[in-house]
């Protein structure tokens, strides 16, 4: 009786073949390595993120007058409204740590190159929204940083030429930020963006599923069998590797309660001291810092000493990524196979982006402008030159397959 | 025949509903726009008493939700501003930051009461005011300095060459009901 009701059901809505296409019946590489967790993590902070934000919203008031308020009421006044907001505010940050060792396997094991640069695109899409859903995110609180950070952040469009002006005002709604770009901002960052985040989230999957994972040796798996069929060297992703990450998970929830419990503020780089006072519109904070996760961006502004050149290089930064794919030209995808051209310019480019953003927490100074703009030029040479380097370097040779047994 | 008739249709039908779709987005676009009330607000002026306000002294008054800086000049500040010209991008306020009557070398109705838009002309932070002579390096003139960026102003408001922010700070419209009621957000009134 269950069984034929069951069946009903499947022949109406068959779920269990979505099951089968991405979980019991996809098959991984046997030898995904730690770095591979991160999608999934990511995913799940993607729920943590919208499931607690679905409850802040309960307790927040999207008004300059009330905003400040309705967020020290939901930290001391509502059961537990601390927790929420502290996993929220957390989660925002270690969403991108979670991204940036995502984006960073990709580099190591060439996930970018032929058949995979659509995942990439896709995936740069997703950093690029997510980087606007936290920018957004971080008006609400409407504390100094959040106020100046957001006037500052939007009279960058004024410096486009002829339409600027009228730009910004159409996107603050007023000629300064007020309550009409907080309450827009508010709308976006609840709902239109997490809206597009997850409809790009899978169509990432779509295209990742389509040409299968890559892996750590970066050789083709799949060469003499269609994708999703089964061989000697994959495994179903349920249950072998679901397991792995649930203990991932377990691993990763370990660390980020130690943060949302023992520092959520994290010495004033998940939660800025300046943003403790209610916004003032008659009055900057002596020093702005940046978050953490945009500061590469910000120091970026800071060098350039033209405006309107600031805000385009400081879109090329973005941007350039986005064409990665069509830059390597080596024949090789994994960086264990790779020559050391390739090697040294990935370790220069992660050390010079860590320490664009580092330098741009601390106040700048003239030798700090220098150190940044150095920076900033390994950055685009990483890219400008690697479609040389990556050409003319020595290879190791690659393995025949993937060592996985018998 | 039939081919190139049907092609001819597909065309102009998705050229129709693509111009519906487009026009469809304007009442979208368009209530981004600033609101009536917004605009109102923005057209209504502000009063203020200045009979607390000493020489050397400031006031900051909030005007369209704009830091709006009301400065007492000294004569010895007015002496001083003719000689900083030659450090200065445009120290004769060619660029329109200002309402015509107060396109003069002190900038001002009356040249000791300085107002300004207190808002860089960079990106819009907001400068702090550091009047005395040498507070910020010995040749600093007095005048504003910007914490984002690092932009400096003189006691006119004036930008310094070599500097993030392009103009000069911005001068809102105002006249005097008397010698000490001024009157922001409203031109003076023709006699």
């Amino acid at each position: 009786m269950l069984k034929s009701l069951f069946n009903w059901f499947l022949q109406r809505l068959p779920i269990n073949e979505f099951i089968a296409r991405h979980l019991t019946q996809y098959y991984l590489p046997k030898n995904l390595n730690f770095w591979y967790f991160f999608g999934s993590l990511a995913l799940f902070l993607l729920f943590l993120q919208v499931l607690t934000g679905l409850w802040l919203t309960m307790f927040y008031t999207p008004t300059p007058e009330a905003a400040f308020n309705s967020i020290e009421t939901m930290m001391r006044e509502v059961p537990y409204g601390w927790l929420l907001r502290y996993l929220h505010s957390t989660g925002a940050s270690a969403f991108f740590i979670i991204i940036y060792c995502h984006i960073f396997r990709s580099l190591l094991y060439g996930s970018y190159k032929k058949p995979r640069e659509l995942v990439w695109l896709l995936g740069m899409g997703l950093y690029v929204l997510l980087l606007i859903e936290a920018f957004m995110g971080y008006l609400l609180p409407w504390g100094q940083t959040s106020y100046w950070a957001s006037q500052v952040s939007t009279s960058l469009l004024s410096s486009i030429p002829r339409i600027g002006p009228a730009l910004t005002t159409w996107v603050r709604g007023n000629s300064v930020v007020s309550g009409e770009i907080l309450h827009r901002f508010f709308a976006l960052h609840i709902i239109g963006i997490p809206l597009f985040l997850i409809f790009l989230v899978r169509l990432h999957l779509a295209a990742l599923h389509k040409v299968g994972s890559n892996n750590p040796d970066g050789i083709f798996i799949r060469e003499k069998s269609p994708p999703d069929k089964k061989s000697l060297c994959t495994v179903p992703f349920h249950p072998f590797y679901t397991v792995k990450e649930l203990f991932a998970l377990l691993i990763f929830l370990f660390i980020f309660s130690l943060v949302v419990f023992f520092s959520p503020e994290m010495y004033g780089y998940f939660l800025e001291p300046n943003n403790f006072i209610p916004a003032d519109p008659l009055l900057t904070p002596l020093h702005i810092e940046p978050l953490w996760y945009l500061a590469p961006f910000y120091g970026v502004l800071c060098v350039i000493p033209n405006k309107l050149l600031g805000i385009l290089i400081m879109g090329s930064t973005i941007a350039i990524l986005f064409i990665l794919p069509w830059l390597d030209r080596s024949p090789v995808k994994s960086m264990r196979y790779r020559g050391c051209y390739s090697r040294f310019a990935l370790a220069i480019f992660i050390l010079s982006f860590a320490l664009l953003g580092y330098i741009s927490t601390t106040i700048i100074t003239p030798i700090k402008v220098f150190f940044i703009q150095s920076f900033l030029v390994l950055y685009f040479l990483f890219f400008f030159l690697m479609p040389f380097y990556t050409k003319y370097e020595k290879n190791k040779p690659l393995p025949k397959s993937i060592l996985c047994g018998k | 025949m039939e081919e190139d008739r049907r092609r001819l249709l597909a065309i102009t039908i998705a050229l129709m509903a693509g111009l519906g779709i487009a026009a469809s987005a304007i009442p979208f676009l368009a209530s981004w726009q600033p609101s009536a009330e917004t605009l109102a607000q923005a057209t209504s002026p502000v009063e203020v008493d200045l009979s607390n306000l000493a020489p050397g002294g400031s006031m900051l008054v909030s005007w369209q939700n704009k830091p709006i800086w009301i400065i007492r000049r000294t004569q010895a500040m007015l002496d001083n501003l003719p000689s900083i010209d030659p450090l200065l991008r445009d120290p004769y306020s060619l660029v329109e930051q200002q309402p015509s009557y107060t396109r003069n070398e002190y900038r001002s109705l009356n040249p000791e009461y300085l107002i300004l838009i207190g808002l860089c002309t960079h990106l819009g932070c907001s400068p702090q005011f550091k009047p005395s002579l040498g507070e910020l390096n010995h040749k600093w003139p007095g005048g504003f300095y910007c914490p984002c960026h690092g932009s400096m102003f003189d006691l006119a408001g004036r930008v310094m060459k070599g500097m993030p922010a392009p103009t000069n700070l911005r001068i809102p419209p105002y006249h005097f009901i008397d010698a000490h009621t001024l009157v922001i957000g409203e031109d003076p009134r023709l006699v």
